[in-house]
């Protein structure tokens, strides 16, 4: 290929850049996700507390265990890639809130600006 | 590739790199994956939305609270979180450079993968069976679509597990095999942390309402 000895060297480099993942990382975030899955269910299973309350804490559930899972289990850290990897995530989540809070919004408005209707289509006139 | 045909008339004058900076094999498959599961989050973003909007239109049919089994769904949870654990110890011995615990968790990892597949697929038999079906409501059509699109993604990414371990067989931890024992637990840990909405806003949400 190249007749240049210094680039072909350069050719048979070490092996990739991997992440390093220890046992230590994995049990950590399993033993945290079991905690975090467990008490949603809980919660819902017996309702000892009301449904508003319920719901907000589960959702907080929800967000702490995907993050414990990205760091965890996924091995996300800021310089992982270069910082790439993170700055795809960002991006990924910021059109994710978009899309879930513009649907849900635009969607509402449409919902409560409908005419009212009867729920039996006969009664109309 | 070659500098000497382009470099002859001024050799000091350079516009742009003529020779090849070299990269190792698959250097940048790791992050193309990686963007690639971005994309796929895209994908369930869009159907959570879809399910946001219109989980709560039962059109007079069965609603969360009448069809949903937590106990199952617990099941569910823990047979996926357990597959998540047993995949880090695929790399964790893949770190090591043993082929053969490479290939036995992997397959405890399908293994669970199965159990969670079966689970979701005896769910759904269920749905259907008792008349929820898909066209019965808009709240079903987007259930359905939701956990199917990830039960698809369990299906593939198991295949893609028994792939590994064929293709651990046959060529032992070489560096593609290992580049794809991580893109692969990319992907299966990505899929928990699909679930994990999918549990959260889907059952538990739904049994709340």
């Amino acid at each position: 290929m190249s007749p240049d000895p210094a680039t072909n060297h350069a050719a048979h480099p070490h092996e990739i850049e991997m992440p390093h993942a220890s046992l230590r990382d994995y049990l950590i975030g399993f033993a945290l996700s079991v905690v975090l899955t467990a008490i949603p269910f809980w919660l819902v299973m017996t309702m000892p507390l009301s449904a508003g309350a319920t719901a907000a804490i589960i959702m907080g559930f929800a967000v702490v265990q995907i993050v414990v899972h990205m760091i965890f289990f996924l091995h996300m850290t800021p310089k992982a890639e270069g910082g790439w990897s993170l700055t795809s995530l960002v991006f990924t989540i910021i059109v994710l809130g978009i899309a879930l809070a513009g649907s849900l919004w635009v969607m509402h408005h449409l919902n409560a600006n409908m005419m009212p209707m009867p729920h039996d289509m006969n009664q109309l006139p | 590739m070659s500098t000497t045909t382009l470099a002859k008339p001024d050799e000091e004058l350079s516009f742009y790199q003529l020779d090849e900076h070299p990269h190792p094999e698959g250097h940048s498959t790791m992050l193309g994956f990686w963007i690639y599961l971005m994309s796929d989050c895209l994908i369930f973003s869009i159907l959570f939305a879809c399910y946001a909007v219109l989980g709560g239109n039962y059109a007079a049919g069965p609603a969360p609270k009448d069809l949903f089994e937590l106990p199952l769904v617990a099941l569910n949870t823990a047979m996926l979180l357990f597959s998540s654990i047993t995949y880090g110890f695929v790399v964790l011995q893949m770190q090591q450079g043993k082929v053969r615990g490479t290939q036995i968790w992997l397959a405890v990892t399908a293994l669970f993968g199965a159990a969670f597949l079966a689970i979701e697929l005896y769910e759904f038999s269920h749905l259907i069976h008792i008349g929820a079906t898909p066209q019965r409501s808009a709240f079903l059509s987007a259930f359905f679509t939701l956990v199917g699109t990830h039960g698809l993604h369990v299906t593939f990414g198991i295949v893609w597990l028994l792939t590994l371990m064929v293709q651990l067989g046959r060529y032992g931890l070489i560096p593609a095999n290992k580049r794809r024992v991580l893109c692969l637990s990319m992907f299966w840990h990505f899929l928990d942390v699909v679930w994990i909405g999918v549990f959260t806003i889907v059952y538990l949400m739904g049994m709340l309402q």
